[in-house]
């Protein structure tokens, strides 16, 4: 579990530890066989310096820095530790005269054609080369040539600048870009001291991760322009904290500066994120800062615009409204969105909503994503779980490059280095194609018969594209099935989805699910119950009745409609008040025209958001909420794995966090939600909610709970994991338990980067064993105990599950249609995109996705516009042709701009069908 | 041009299939794409990553590693005059010098005409006949300034167009394998044994004499080799 | 000592047909495959470590023991042919390659068998174009003919040969340089220990990368047994080997004598060979195997060319290449030259090479243009202490491969025993703290000492 975790290939094989004796300046260590002596040098306290080691990718020995005598038993040389595994009686010695000698000579070699820009560079005071130069280097330098001169800085991407004149020429981002993220869009071009970085002319460094080579870069080579000449380390807070831009969950160093978020960095958490970010969760941040909302708005009668007002007149208003459907109607009150909220605010508004209003017309989701028995009624895998050496990954999963980024680079290390077997079935080509063994394509709507045809039952359908038999091959041959289960396609309903997730587990009852869905803290929304049919903590209404009804007084008494349900319900009419916890449907919803006729039938919308968007336009009541980085408190990602977000900065104006809004209103309709802090909530969620029972607010800042904790905690589960997991993380704290160690490792560091990544070791070795340890205390409560303080009477209720229901009946395909394929991509207009100016200006305009063949049949050629309709609506938009979608499939991207397949998507069907026809 | 023709795309295909991993062709398609457009184009360069299944940077990466490849337009004929030590020791510096005066560019650069690029090269495997020198890869040995001007004379008239190709174009002969004869790309993932390593008893059997065996080894007391 | 012995690669070097497949077989050729053929492999590696043929490239490893190296069961194994000649001086394999391709072919043919190889790779150093023709030619002849490809003379034994060629990079020649750049690739070593590439190699296979010349030893040693090869030269170094004697001689030629025995006073003085100095001149320093060698001079000229011997004395026989230097060399000018070579070639994956190399050529660039100071001087020698520790032979390195210690070879030696010409450059005495190690050098301390020795 720690940064300096060897990246060798064989460390994740099964067999027992061995372990190799040798001496590092004169002190007898002992370190696994095949670790690093870099490594194991750190491990024993020893810092060696370096620059172009980095514990994530294979080492390549280019910047000599770590150069120290080495003795094999033929006396001792100069080799390098970043590439030389530990060996029994080996001698080491790094501080002798040769090693030092030799080390500060590569660094006078390093410096002689760095241009020293120190005071203008950004680096300048968390830089590697100026702090190795501080602490070893010579004081003066000899170097009397011209040095080599290149074009300052250069953008190599819209967020990326590089000046090769700082560049050491380390490989770490050049590594990066191929090795990790895929896509070699920067190498070294040249040679020998004319040796630079750079891309191909015309092509940018186009990646969605490319901001992680700004973080690695160990000079001031790369830049990101969000952060350029903003500010200086030394005027800087920084604290750790969750990002919530997607549900993958990666922890992050979050910095401030004046009460702004100037930076985010990845923290290298060993089960989620690895140190890495995706650039959209590492820009996205400037959102925060821009055309926020500062205080409520108000519409004081039809005719009028939104405007400024009190907060205890907004408030007034959205009270009045809830206060008289309670009493007269509770199901004409609804609640849309809460996957921005953390999970107290969550908990909050579920329990105004289903404790307090007596509604449940509740949901998270805004009809893209999965019914609850789907997300945790089914045995979870986590992100290790899935990339598990040798496993089988059976994707029915939306792009995950474009929706869960660092989970698709998770699972592309997984496939290229740890032997991962990947099938994927998917309406059209995705980013993990390449990376599959074997990849089906269904037409849309028939993932569930595909499904069924793969795993071997009978009333399935064949793929339109590959081969079936070879993939029900792969399955059969997997010892270790895991499932990563989303949307693919939003113009698909979640129900064939779920047919083929029943026909799989009808082969395949030992399998473990994934679930894909994107939005920030959707996983931990619905954990509190912002979904229909469910109380906080994975449990039914029903089975939870008796244990909510004494924590909370009461709850609905029958299950709610979900989004769509919702919508349809306000389109006709019976809805009263309609509370949108930052969604935005008439943008978002895969339905526009459902969601625009819903919101103009709703007397009372009351809009809880960060930013204007076309849904706030239609409300009455406008709150104003804080948004991350403003509030404290926790998220949980696709994993179930618990973490803490900071809150850092202060919301703009007047804005409140939203669990604090839901106490107000609770207040304003006379009840008292009983919630007064961040904490006491949390507290009162690990207290009621069965699933995060033991994951305490102190297990949470411990250092077993800075990594995030993975949720339920249950004894059986800790247990279950324990042996069935195989990851990098529990070996290495099994073999290596001795904190002191780690803690030795931090104190020898010398660089912030460094003495960050190893308090973050040190911490993470405790983990596991703190982790077992709640879990054993819990057991020691017994069962009977198991309910915790203060709803002693009621049985802790069972978790939900997932029960397959009946098929999904699909219409008959349109011989002279198109069925829709309707999917997401990283830069769409959404609000982070948007108000981050860096982003911004990444987002592309809508095509027509089309097979090369099916546009041959129509005559017409890319770049064409087209008009493409359906009995809900009609776009116009220019063809693009795509061989990854198969015939009789048509492909456009969700909120792009310029045709928008939610203007076209009936949500009350399982498919949609398009007409194309060429415009004149 | 830049992409490669319909003929030499073909014959880059050729080349590809005879690595037992694609990326193996970049350094003969670049040589392929030099020969056709007398430089290495970028889209030539787009298209050899097409071909081999790499991303064009990483094409540019190798090519732009290794000298031979001219990213900008050069001459017709591109004269490399060795100024390593054996011909440094031989004149070449000297040689260097007239060259530059005969065809009125300094080292590095090109004639107006676009006939010549003149420039000072590293050790041509030439030493024992030095100062020597290369034009579009082929040797001068033992120069003189005037077998050199004689050279670019020739060069100028035409004389040499039966010799010297245009720059780009390496051997003219090109290795072909007839289809009966070729064994294929031996493929890194399939460990099989080749079936003649094992063999017991020896693969030619036509009654020739096989190598003479070596003396037995002169042994002590205890028979023990020494 | 000049002896009779015959030469044994360069029969055909005097033939203006001896590339073509007839004359070839019409002068023995292809008798060494078919004696190969009529042995088990492993019988054919027994003759060539009895032969104790050394590699011909540089490094002078036993190629019969290299072949053992390659691990058990693991397939596909290949050979690489390393044809990239370019170390300054060096000039045989360009000549055996254009003049008797089918010997190098043979001989690849028979390692393959031996080693057990599913495919050959002859890398052919890019601008030798005439090579590259003349090898195209003679394999397109031996596959029509049968003896490359499929079912090699009927026997079972298959394997193509493909010729590859590279495009101007000296670091190319290195072996696992060569093998990245096979791979499509900038040619940029990759660091052994831990793996050689007979343990992993090309694509990560077992893979042996042998020189034109090791290679072209092979026919013969097929036909005469390995004991007849052994039975020349002296020592640990066997046979007959091709020396390539430039700079200042009366005839500079590439000589094919027999190694061990013969001594660098016969390969520079002999009218057979060298023919002495050119002009009237008496030698100042001689380069005895390649640029990155230590320099030897008149003292050294009855060493014979044995490897041991050479290098006991401090240096090395490397490629084979012997420069002359005559007493009106300017050896700040050549030393410049060999170190501004090693800095354009340098690969630049090393810190101590990319710019150490550099760094040494500016400052002796510098000195030449008349703007050095005597600080420049242990500048110098600091910067290849640098560079290889000790400035020891053999040297000691900070690098991946020795390209970046070879510059500091020249410098070293010129420095060293010619102080004086470096002080008529600089402008007065210098110091240096570095303490060098190499018998070629002189014993250490040299450099401490402030008094102007000269060129003892
Ligand atoms: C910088 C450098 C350059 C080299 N250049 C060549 C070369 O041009 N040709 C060659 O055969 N070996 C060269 N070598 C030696 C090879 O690494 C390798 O030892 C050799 O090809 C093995 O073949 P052999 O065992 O038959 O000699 C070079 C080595 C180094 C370190
Ligand atoms: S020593 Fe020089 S040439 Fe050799 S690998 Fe290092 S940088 Fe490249
Ligand atoms: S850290 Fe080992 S060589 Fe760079």
């Amino acid at each position: 579990m720690t940064d300096t975790a060897p990246r060798t290939d064989d460390h994740r094989t099964e067999a027992p530890v061995e372990t190799v004796t040798f001496t590092v300046n004169g002190v007898e260590v002992t370190a696994p066989k095949g670790q690093l002596v870099i490594e194991a040098a750190a491990d024993a306290g020893t810092y060696i310096p370096h620059f172009c080691y980095h514990p994530r990718m294979r080492p390549v020995g280019m910047c000599r820095m770590c150069i120290v005598e080495i003795d094999t038993g033929r006396g001792p040389t100069l080799q390098p530790s970043c590439m030389i595994p530990v060996a029994d009686a080996m001698v080491v010695d790094t501080r002798s005269p040769v090693t030092t000698k030799a080390q500060d000579g590569v660094l006078e070699f390093l410096l002689i054609n760095h241009p020293l820009d120190c005071p203008v560079c950004d680096k300048g005071g968390e830089c590697p080369l100026q702090d190795q130069t501080y602490a070893y280097g010579p004081g003066e330098s000899r170097f009397v040539e011209e040095k080599r001169h290149f074009e300052k800085p250069i953008p190599i991407s819209d967020l990326v600048l590089l000046d090769r004149e700082r560049c050491i020429l380390c490989d770490r981002c050049t590594r990066f870009a191929d090795e990790v993220a895929g896509d070699t869009l920067i190498h070294f071009q040249d040679r020998g001291g004319q040796t630079q970085v750079n891309t191909f002319p015309g092509h940018p460094f186009a990646s969605y991760f490319s901001g992680n080579t700004v973080q690695i870069c160990p000079v001031g080579a790369l830049t990101a322009s969000p952060y350029r000449f903003k500010a200086r380390p030394w005027d800087v807070a920084k604290d750790e904290s969750t990002c919530t831009t997607c549900a993958v969950g990666c922890r992050t160093t979050v910095e401030v500066s004046r009460n702004r978020v100037l930076r985010m960095s990845g923290i290298d958490v060993d089960p989620v994120n690895w140190g890495w970010l995706c650039d959209k969760g590492r820009f996205g941040f400037e959102a925060v800062g821009d055309g926020r909302l500062t205080g409520p708005l108000l519409r004081r009668d039809e005719a009028s615009e939104l405007a400024p007002a009190p907060w205890s007149e907004a408030l007034k208003v959205a009270g009045d409204a809830l206060r008289w459907s309670r009493k007269t109607k509770p199901d004409g009150i609804a609640v849309l969105g809460g996957a921005r909220l953390t999970n107290e605010s969550a908990y909050a508004w579920a329990k105004l909503a289903k404790g307090v209003l007596g509604t449940d017309n509740v949901d998270a989701q805004l009809g893209d994503g999965l019914p609850p028995e789907l997300v945790f009624g089914l045995p979870r895998a986590t992100i290790d779980d899935v990339c598990a050496e040798g496993g089988t990954v059976l994707m029915l999963a939306p792009d995950l490059k474009e929706e869960l980024p660092v989970l698709y680079l998770r699972l592309r290390d997984a496939v290229v280095h740890h032997g991962v077997t990947v099938v994927e079935l998917s309406p059209q080509a995705t980013t993990t194609t390449p990376l599959a063994a074997a990849s089906l394509r269904h037409r849309p709507g028939e993932a569930g018969l595909v499904a069924r045809a793969l795993v071997g039952l009978d009333g399935g359908a064949d793929p339109l594209d590959g081969d079936v038999t070879a993939a029900r091959a792969l399955l059969e041959r997997a010892d270790h099935l895991t499932i990563v289960l989303g949307r693919a396609s939003l113009a698909d309903g979640p129900s064939p989805i779920a047919d083929a997730m029943a026909a799989v587990l009808e082969t395949y009852p030992a399998a473990h699910v994934l679930t894909a869905l994107r939005r920030g803290n959707v996983h931990g929304a619905l954990d509190m119950g912002l979904s229909p049919g469910v109380l906080p903590g994975h449990v039914t209404l029903d089975e939870g009745r008796q244990w909510f009804t004494e924590a909370w007084g009461q709850v609905p008494e029958a299950r709610g409609m979900d989004a769509t349900g919702i919508l349809n319900a306000a389109a006709a009419g019976a809805i009263d008040v309609l509370v949108l916890l930052g969604a935005d449907p008439v943008a978002d919803f895969p339905d526009h025209d459902l969601a625009r006729r819903a919101l103009e039938a709703t007397a009372m919308v009351i809009a809880v958001d960060t930013h204007r968007n076309d849904s706030v336009e239609l409300a009455t009541v406008v709150l104003a909420a804080a948004g991350p980085h403003e509030v404290v408190g926790t998220t949980t990602n696709i994993e179930g794995r618990v973490s803490t977000v900071a809150g850092v900065v202060t919301p703009p104006g007047t804005a409140r966090a939203d669990w604090q809004l839901a106490a107000e209103l609770a207040y304003r309709v006379g009840a008292d939600l009983g919630l007064e802090s961040e904490a006491g909530t949390w507290a009162e969620i690990e207290r009621v909610a069965p699933s995060y029972a033991g994951i305490t607010a102190e297990l949470l800042a411990s250092p077993a709970g800075r990594d995030g904790v993975l949720m339920p905690l249950t004894p059986e589960l800790a247990a279950a994991l324990d042996g069935s997991r195989v990851t990098i993380a529990s070996r290495r704290s099994d073999m290596d338990p001795e904190a002191a160690q780690a803690a030795l490792r931090a104190a020898a560091a010398s660089t912030d980067e460094e003495r960050q990544r190893e308090q973050l070791a040190a911490k993470a070795e405790q983990s596991a064993e703190e982790a077992r340890e709640v879990a054993e205390q819990l057991a020691a409560e017994g069962e009977a105990g198991a309910a915790g303080e203060g709803t002693a009477t009621a049985h802790r209720p069972a978790l939900l599950a997932f029960r397959p229901g009946a098929p999904t009946e699909l219409p008959a395909v349109d011989a002279y249609g198109y069925r829709l394929v309707a999917t997401r991509t990283l830069y769409d207009r959404g609000t982070r995109n948007r108000h981050s100016p860096s982003l911004a200006g990444l987002a592309r305009t809508s095509q027509l996705r089309l097979n090369p063949i099916d546009a041959d049949t129509l005559g017409v050629v890319a770049g064409a516009r087209l008009r493409v309709s359906s009995p809900r609506g009609a776009v116009e938009v220019e063809l693009a042709l795509d061989p990854g979608l198969p015939r009789g499939s048509a492909g456009l991207h969700v909120n792009h701009g310029g045709g928008d397949p939610a203007d076209l998507i009936d949500v009350t069907s399982p498919v949609t069908t398009v007409k194309v026809e060429t415009l004149r | 041009m830049a992409r490669f023709s319909a003929e030499n795309e073909a014959v880059a295909r050729e080349i590809v299939a005879r690595y037992p991993v694609t990326k193996s062709a970049t350094i003969p398609l670049c040589h392929l794409a030099q020969q056709q457009d007398g430089h290495l184009t970028t889209e030539a360069m787009a298209h050899v990553a097409e071909l081999v299944g790499a991303t064009e940077a990483e094409i540019l990466g190798t090519a732009s590693f290794y000298e031979m490849f001219r990213r900008h337009e050069v001459g017709t004929y591109c004269i490399n005059v060795c100024t390593s030590i054996s011909c440094f020791l031989r004149g070449s510096d000297e040689l260097l010098e007239h060259a530059e005066e005969t065809l009125g560019v300094k080292a590095g650069g090109t004639t107006d005409d676009g006939l010549f690029t003149l420039e000072g090269w590293e050790c041509i495997a030439a030493c024992t006949a030095a100062p020597a020198l290369q034009v579009n890869y082929r040797y001068l040995h033992d120069v003189t300034p005037e077998s050199f001007d004689t050279l670019v004379d020739d060069l100028r008239a035409g004389r040499r167009g039966d010799d010297i190709p245009p720059h780009g174009t390496l051997g003219r002969v090109r290795q072909q394998i007839p289809a009966p004869r070729v064994c294929g790309p031996a493929d890194p993932a399939r460990n099989v044994e080749p079936g003649w390593l094992g063999a017991a008893v020896p693969a030619l059997d036509d009654g020739g004499r096989a190598t003479p065996k070596p003396p037995p080894p002169p042994t002590d007391d205890k028979g023990a080799v020494s | 000592m000049i002896t009779d012995a015959k030469p044994i690669v360069s029969t055909r070097f005097g033939l203006d047909d001896g590339h073509t497949l007839e004359r070839y077989l019409a002068t023995g050729g292809y008798e060494g495959l078919r004696a190969a053929l009529r042995q088990a492999p492993a019988d054919v590696v027994g003759q060539v470590k009895g032969a104790s043929l050394l590699g011909r490239g540089g490094a002078g490893f036993p190629a019969g023991v290299k072949w053992g190296f390659c691990p058990p069961g693991k397939f596909p194994r290949y050979l690489v042919v390393n044809g990239d000649e370019s170390e300054p001086g060096t000039y045989k394999d360009r000549m055996l390659m254009e003049r008797d391709p089918h010997q190098l072919i043979e001989g690849v043919l028979i390692a393959c068998y031996a080693v057990g190889c599913a495919q050959a790779f002859l890398y052919v150093r890019g601008e030798m174009a005439h090579a590259q023709e003349r090898i195209a030619a003679a394999l397109n002849e031996a596959y029509a003919a049968g003896y490359v490809g499929r079912d090699i003379l009927g026997t079972g034994f298959s394997v193509d040969v493909i010729l590859h060629m590279g495009a101007g990079a000296y670091i190319v020649g290195e072996e696992t340089a060569l093998i990245e750049s096979l791979e499509g690739n900038r040619g940029m070593p990759r660091l052994k220990p831990p793996f050689f590439p007979a343990a992993i190699g090309l694509y990560g296979q077992p893979t042996i990368v042998n020189n034109v010349e090791t290679l072209s030893n092979l026919p013969w040693i097929m036909v005469n047994g390995g004991h007849a090869f052994a039975a020349m030269g002296a020592e640990s170094s066997r046979g007959m080997r091709l020396f390539a004697v430039s700079g200042h001689v009366r005839k500079p030629g590439i000589f094919e004598v027999e190694f061990g025995v013969t001594t660098y006073r016969d390969l520079i003085y002999s009218p057979l060979y060298g023919g002495g100095i050119s002009g009237a001149h008496d030698l100042k320093a001689f380069i005895p195997g390649g640029a990155s060698a230590p320099w030897f001079y008149e003292e050294h000229l009855d060493l014979p060319l044995e490897a041991g011997a050479v290098g006991k004395a401090g240096s090395m026989l490397g490629s084979g290449a012997v420069v002359v230097m005559d007493e009106t060399t300017d050896v700040v000018r050549a030393a410049h030259r060999l170190v501004r070579f090693f800095a354009r070639e340098s690969c630049g994956k090393c810190t101590p090479c990319r710019e150490g190399t550099g760094w040494l050529e500016k400052i002796l660039a510098r000195i030449i243009d008349g703007n050095g100071r005597p600080a420049d001087v242990g500048v110098l020698m600091d910067v290849c202490d640098n560079i290889s520790p000790g400035i020891s032979w053999p040297p000691r390195q900070t690098t991946i491969c020795p390209l970046g210690p070879s510059a500091v070879s020249p410098i070293a030696s010129a420095v060293l025993r010619f102080r004086d010409e470096f002080e008529a450059y600089v402008g007065g005495a210098f110091e240096s703290k570095v303490v060098v190690k190499g018998a070629a050098y002189g014993e250490a301390p040299r450099i401490p000492i402030a008094a102007t020795t000269g060129g003892e």
